[in-house]
């Protein structure tokens, strides 16, 4: 037996691309590692940051995966757009199909499940549980776990780029190309392995944080009065819950097709791959809402905050979102009308999308009427919320017409289908993301950014994002379909060149807010924001410190309307100075998180060179670490009262000095 | 009223839209076929109802944004944020518009559902589509030919489409003649297309199949009459070779940019044996009724009597 299964010098790859990457890597990392170990700072790491279980920590952790992951998958986004420029007029560019089918396949992988997914569990991971009142999560060591089996994911998926391949079928991974017949090498195990590890992690998510909103509310705070972000995120979990399982039932059969020589999805010997296709849309719709909903909860409490006004239609909102999810799961056959089903069934499906577009409609006009009579200050979060409705508005619109059958026979799989979803996933997610980024910003970190680079930053992604999306609409329409390699149309070039610019404004754009963010840091002393209520909050989070006191609320508030702390701010009851305080029950960081999370690496690592003692032995590690937290005792601890009346006293006396 | 101004602004619109893209010839803003050309009017109806609320949308995005910013000193009502009044307005004018492209959808799916056969005096032509890695087999089985890579038919002549894959799922597609479809292995599918003036017209695949996708492109010949059609044929017969087991086997094996090929000759039932090929195993028999080129099965099946005329789709439709 090989004990280093499938695994062989030849797995390093030769591209110069891919080389230089991979020593840019290399020395960036080195040089990471001596600064830690000058700075003696892998201890502290190691205990305040990796092993913690505050939500507010991992949710920062998250964020930071996020924007790394950003940058990743934008390189990949700037390679294929200056190929696709190049390439044009007969010749072949600089990305040969074996390397430009990884990266376009790595860009969707990594920009969903790597860079959104954790942006938005992120953001939601800090705000959630403040919002509620909440002095964590209910299942504080699980949150941890999930950070780090979405780690486990990204890193395989990282790891493939200097170990074998990573897939070559588009981020779909559609049978009968993504099995063993037609795509043999590790690409497409690499894929599965990172999707199924990080996708349990996004399931345990979902359970953890919709029991918090059922069981942590703070008194007083009905589910009907909980801040829209909290509801959109609940709902978001819902559909996490649900569809999550869906994704990891399809990958399993992948799985066993590839390892086990099932026929699931194969052409032959009864196998269907339409099945799959059917199966990963069942949970790829379903993800889009994951999306998009918890950005529609940000945008929703910026434009109410920024307005200086209460958020027009709460219930309607509430609503709006839970019919956004329902019927998010009745749509998913519109991703393939062109399968050769029947005119009722298409038509079912076409005219069930469209309804989607009702109550999203609806959001954008109470998000108009929130600012009809509000005294509206043009911040950097209220950017971002203005430019994404006039994105998404254009992106809403052409969902709807390809949601038609008879418009999408002619556009399905083109740019115009490209040019739509990534001006809904940007437009719409990414937009929020950043909006609800600057608008947390200094409640989760303690300072604030520089709002002069964070305008330039949204106005080259603003006029970027149009610069690189407008064209491929057209091209669409100009019958250009997605993933080619090079085109010969003289006719497209122009749209091409124009796109590879727009591509290139976003880049300036994320320089600018990279920018922002090492200028924030270093001057961070100059922009401490010492009340915790930087811009007039209505919700529960602005009562806090900033950062927030490690466990949140001294004592659990009394909340007797819908924007508490505003209605707190009116009645005078904010900011109250107490003689006493209970000890608060805390749970202990643990170690169990991250041992667990390199276990998964492991193992899947080892699956996918067919390493079978490794495995092994990673799954028997897994196990056994499961069992040794399951049955730890010291997970928990008392804050005293009096280091409670330190830290609030302080945060008050803050506030008192303005 | 409200069906003549969308019918006036239609005209607008698409009078600003074929300018805009005036320049942009061969795509399918730009049809040559009766499918396509239906199609591109359903688009443009659509984007005009939806730009009826899109437009104000963004216009009062900005509006409001200017209008109600602080120190303008507009009326300011911070607890004002419920009316059911707007809210009823809000919820029921999408409900209008999406309650009409409903119907649109609806009737257009119906009318332009890809599986049913075009209307037309002429004789249909039929032509099975294969689709390989990476290229694909046009078998004629009325004529007895096939080729590789060029596909031709006379123009005004409504043509049945037939559609399996040979190994990876691709997407049938000629642009400038209007709808695509899957092409899948152990499957067949099914497309109607004419043309409606003669010309040549690109092929595509419409879905990614492997690395070499991007040159899976054909060309989609259509003659003036159906002599020149005619003629076409002599000169596939007189230039190819027989497409026999043997060399079907051969061409399955994965290229790229496979050139035109002419086969003069088929083995009778090509298609259907490719299609079998994956079928055998799923016990799926009655699906495809009798050989209907009297292909050899395997040894050990037997085939039900029963005689098939008809696909369910297409019996759906002629009770339409």
């Amino acid at each position: 037996m090989n004990l280093l299964g499938k695994l062989s010098w030849d797995a390093i790859p030769h591209d110069p691309i891919v080389l230089v990457t991979l020593a840019v890597v290399a020395v960036g990392g080195a040089a990471l590692f001596v600064f830690m170990t000058l700075a003696k700072k892998w201890g502290w790491l190691w205990r305040e940051w990796l092993t913690s279980v505050d939500h507010k920590r991992l949710g920062i952790m998250y964020i930071i995966l996020a924007l790394v992951m950003l940058v990743r998958g934008f390189a990949d986004a700037i390679m294929m757009r200056t190929q696709l420029a190049v390439a044009t007029n007969g010749s072949e560019g600089y990305l040969p199909p074996h390397h430009y089918d990884q990266i376009f396949t790595a860009h969707g992988v990594i920009m969903i499940i790597f860079m959104a997914m954790p942006f938005m569990i992120g953001l939601m991971n800090i705000i959630v549980p403040l919002q509620i009142g909440a002095r964590d999560v209910a299942f504080p060591f699980l949150n941890n776990l999930s950070f780090w089996l979405a780690v486990s994911g990204a890193l395989l998926v990282n790891i493939s780029l200097g170990l074998g391949e990573f897939a070559m079928t588009g981020w779909v991974a559609y049978p009968p190309l993504s099995g063993l017949e037609f795509s043999p090498g590790t690409g497409v195990d690499y894929y599965i392995w990172a999707l199924q590890i990080s996708g349990i992690g996004t399931t345990l998510t979902g359970v953890n944080f919709l029991i918090t909103v059922l069981k942590m509310r703070t008194p007083g705070m009905k589910l009907m009065d909980m801040p829209i972000f909290t509801w959109t995120c609940t709902w978001a979990n819902v559909l996490i819950v649900a569809s999550f399982p869906i994704l990891t039932a399809a990958l399993a059969m992948l799985t066993l097709d590839r390892y086990l020589d099932f026929h699931f999805f194969t052409n032959d010997l009864g196998g269907n791959s339409m099945m799959y296709i059917n199966l990963f849309w069942a949970w790829g719709h379903p993800e889009v809402y994951i999306l998009v909903l918890p950005a529609f909860g940000m945008f929703s409490e910026i434009v109410s905050t920024f307005s200086g006004k209460r958020l027009f239609g709460h219930k309607s909102m509430i609503y709006a979102s839970g019919v956004i999810s329902l019927l998010g799961f009745i749509v998913w056959l519109h991703h393939f009308f062109t399968m050769g089903s029947s005119a009722n069934v298409n038509a079912f499906f076409g005219i069930m999308t469209m309804i989607i577009a009702i109550p999203t409609g609806v959001k954008l006009f109470n998000w108009l009427f929130t600012m009809y009579k509000g005294r509206i200050r043009m911040e950097v979060p209220m950017y971002w919320v203005i430019g994404f409705m006039i994105t998404f508005s254009i992106g809403g619109m052409t969902g709807v017409l390809l949601a038609i059958p008879g418009a999408d026979y002619v556009l399905h799989n083109s740019l115009f289908l490209i040019a739509h979803f990534h001006n809904t996933i940007i437009g719409g997610a990414v937009f929020g993301y950043l909006a609800g980024f600057a608008f947390w910003f200094p409640k989760a970190m303690g300072f604030h950014l520089d709002p002069k680079l964070g305008k330039v930053s949204f106005w080259c992604w603003f006029i970027g994002f149009f610069l690189a999306f407008m064209p491929l609409y057209v091209l669409g329409f100009m019958g250009m379909t997605r993933r080619l390699n090079h085109t010969d149309n003289p006719d497209w070039n122009v749209w091409l060149y124009i796109a590879a610019v727009g591509a290139f404004v976003i880049a300036i754009g994320i320089g600018a807010f990279v920018l922002q963010l090492i200028l924030g840091f270093k001057n961070k002393d100059k922009n401490l924001d010492k009340t915790g209520d930087p811009w007039n909050g209505h919700t529960l989070e602005w009562s806090l410190a900033s950062p927030p006191q490690f466990y949140n609320f001294a004592k659990l508030p009394q909340v007797e309307d819908l924007d508490a702390f505003t209605d707190m701010k009116e009645k005078g009851t904010a900011y109250q100075r107490h003689a006493s305080y209970e000890p608060i029950h805390m749970p202990s960081n643990t170690n169990a998180g991250p041992i667990m999370g390199l276990l998964a690496t492991a193992m899947g690592f080892a699956l996918i060179w067919h390493i079978w003692w490794l495995a092994g032995a990673s799954f028997i590690g897994l196990i056994v670490a499961f069992i040794c937290r399951a049955y730890a005792s010291n997970t928990d601890y008392y804050v005293q009262p009096d280091e409670v009346a330190r830290i609030e006293n302080a945060h008050l006396d803050n506030v008192a000095k303005g | 009223m409200n069906l003549l101004l969308t019918r006036n602004l239609s005209k607008v619109a698409l009078a600003a839209l074929v300018a805009l893209l005036a320049g942009c010839q061969g795509g399918v803003l730009d049809p040559k076929g009766q499918i396509g050309v239906m199609e591109k009017e359903l688009i443009i109806t659509a984007t005009i109802l939806m730009l009826l609320v899109v437009v104000p949308v963004i216009l009062m995005t900005l509006y409001f944004a200017w209008k109600y910013r602080e120190g303008r000193g507009e009326a300011y009502e911070p607890k004002w944020s419920h009316s059911t009044k707007i809210e009823a307005v809000v919820w029921i004018i999408p409900i209008i518009i999406i309650a009409i492209l409903g119907v649109i959808t609806y009737k257009s799916t119906h009318a332009l559902n890809p599986y049913k056969p075009i209307e037309s005096e002429e004789e249909p032509i039929t032509v099975e589509v294969v689709s390989l890695n990476w290229k694909w087999l046009f078998i004629y089985p009325d004529l007895g030919i096939a080729t590789v890579n060029e596909l031709a038919f006379p123009a005004n002549v409504p043509v049945n489409f037939r559609i399996t894959s040979a190994g990876t799922m691709n997407s049938f597609f000629i642009p400038q003649l209007g709808s695509q479809i899957y092409s899948m292995a152990g499957m067949e599918t099914k497309l109607h297309l004419i043309a409606d003036e003669p010309g040549t017209f690109k092929g595509i695949s419409a879905n990614y199949s492997g690395h070499g996708f991007t040159g899976m492109q054909f060309e989609t010949i259509a003659t003036p009459t159906r002599e020149d059609f005619q003629e076409w044929v002599e000169g596939v017969k007189a230039n190819g070779e027989a497409l026999t087991t043997e060399r079907y086997e051969a061409l399955v094996e994965p290229t790229e940019y496979h050139p035109v090929e002419y086969f003069g000759t088929v083995k009778d039932g090509l298609f259907f044996d490719i299609i079998w090929e994956y079928m055998g195993d799923m016990g799926r028999i009655e699906f495809y009724g009798k050989p209907e080129y009297g292909a050899e099965l395997p040894e050990g099946i037997i085939l039900p009597k029963r005689e098939r005329t008809s696909t369910s789709h297409e019996a759906e439709e002629a009770s339409h």
